[in-house]
């Protein structure tokens, strides 16, 4: 099993990036061994349109079944979703603490988009 | 000859200017309202609406027999319109702004384009003016297409003006702002008139607005509304840009109760239409030596 965390840095010491698509950082993680694997996500902070849509696809095709993140929007959950991709959106700390939270079952997931596209 | 009215800021008197311009010249004039979020021509010239058709924009559907994920439609969009994962595709049709580049490199021809709705177009007449107006649907955030469908209607291309249109007066009212809307609704007219007010909100606006309508190379023209309030900083701007002046509206109480009562300028105080003649006047001789000169190069 993978899971995608939203970083502020590239390892597992750096804090969790709360921005979904604009987030510095997605590190693919295995919660068992903590192998990981940082993607560079720069291109996207300055997306003009669309990151949470580019994120999204980038977290599916690297396989990710759960994603732990701050705020999500509703085209990026629509992708999450349609790839099967389940979401918390109130995760916290540092990226290895919110591995352990969602090890230890203390996250839930969350059914919906927590914030505004904007494009409105 | 196109004319288009814009300002930068917004409620500085455009609608006041182009519907009070269109009614002083008279014959042979069209006035396009292309500020389609919030259009409001029609509440001043009440034309009687002859015509109405819903305006759609192309956006892609995908055909998942066809297609093999190999998301090259993906790829090509800027606008993140679509999204391709492993066996599935998801479309975003309100982010899709209708190039067509994903019909055309789809390898499988697995994408059509559907049409999604923006809003409608009203065309009508009053007193010899041909009038007409897009109103872009609530919630839609994608009005240059309505905006250059409107125009399209009744104003033919630049360059390639039809029998019909030679002598033909067309005013374009653009929305506020520079951005693709007033883009859409400016590019490829012969003059900008540019209405402004002198206080320091409306010379911001200004210049943002002017450095547009430079980068479109278009001869512009300005017109300072409630002229006696706030300062001269936006005559002195106009001058440091050799911008004319072409006109000097007051902050006029009877001025302000016409309009409140959705009236014509030109209709109840008769001594503006000679006022409303001359800047027509000004933009035909500018427009027409700036064209001429622009030839010779």
């Amino acid at each position: 099993m993978k899971i995608a965390v939203t970083s502020k840095g590239p390892d597992l010491e750096s804090q969790l990036d709360p921005r979904f698509g604009r987030a510095a950082y997605i590190i693919i993680v295995d919660p068992e061994t903590l192998e990981f694997e940082a993607i560079d996500n720069s291109e996207n902070v300055n997306a003009f349109k669309g990151a949470g849509i580019q994120a999204a696809t980038a977290v599916s095709d690297k396989g990710a079944s759960v994603l732990l993140t701050g705020f999500c929007g509703p085209n990026a959950f629509k992708v999450l979703d349609a790839g099967k991709i389940k979401v918390v959106n109130d995760a916290k700390g540092t990226i290895k603490d919110a591995v352990r939270s969602f090890n230890d079952g203390k996250l839930s997931f969350s059914d919906g988009a927590n914030v505004e596209g904007h494009w409105t | 000859m196109i004319i288009s009215v814009a300002s930068g800021k917004g409620g500085t008197g455009k609608t006041t200017v182009a519907t009070n311009l269109a009614f002083s010249i008279g014959a042979d004039v069209r006035i396009m309202d292309c500020d389609v979020e919030e259009p409001n021509a029609h509440l001043f010239l009440k034309p009687e609406i002859e015509e109405k058709s819903i305006v759609f924009t192309p956006v892609p559907e995908i055909d998942e027999e066809k297609c093999t994920f190999c998301k090259k439609c993906a790829e090509i969009c800027r606008f993140r319109a679509i999204a391709v994962m492993d066996q599935i595709v998801l479309t975003f049709p309100e982010l899709c702004h209708s190039c067509g580049g994903c019909v055309a490199v789809c390898p499988e021809d697995a994408i059509s384009e559907i049409g999604r709705e923006l809003g409608i177009m009203e065309k009508g007449r009053v007193n010899g003016i041909d009038f007409a107006h897009g109103k872009l649907r609530i919630g839609e955030a994608m009005s240059p297409p309505l905006i250059r469908k409107v125009r399209s209607s009744v104003e033919s291309d630049k360059g390639q003006l039809g029998e019909k249109n030679v002598g033909k007066i067309n005013i374009i009212d653009a929305p506020p702002g520079t951005s693709c809307p007033v883009i859409a609704a400016m590019k490829g007219t012969d003059f900008v008139l540019m209405v402004t007010e002198p206080t320091p909100f409306g010379l911001h606006d200004l210049k943002l607005a002017v450095e547009a309508v430079k980068l479109l190379g278009i001869p512009a023209g300005l017109v300072i509304n409630r002229a006696d309030i706030g300062d001269d900083t936006v005559k002195e701007y106009a001058r440091k840009e050799k911008l004319p002046v072409l006109m000097e509206i007051p902050f006029d109480r009877k001025i302000a109760e016409v309009y409140s009562k959705g009236e014509l300028i030109v209709e109840k105080m008769p001594e503006w239409k000679d006022k409303f003649r001359d800047l027509y006047r000004q933009i035909n001789e500018i427009g027409s030596v700036k064209s001429a000169s622009h030839k010779e190069k």
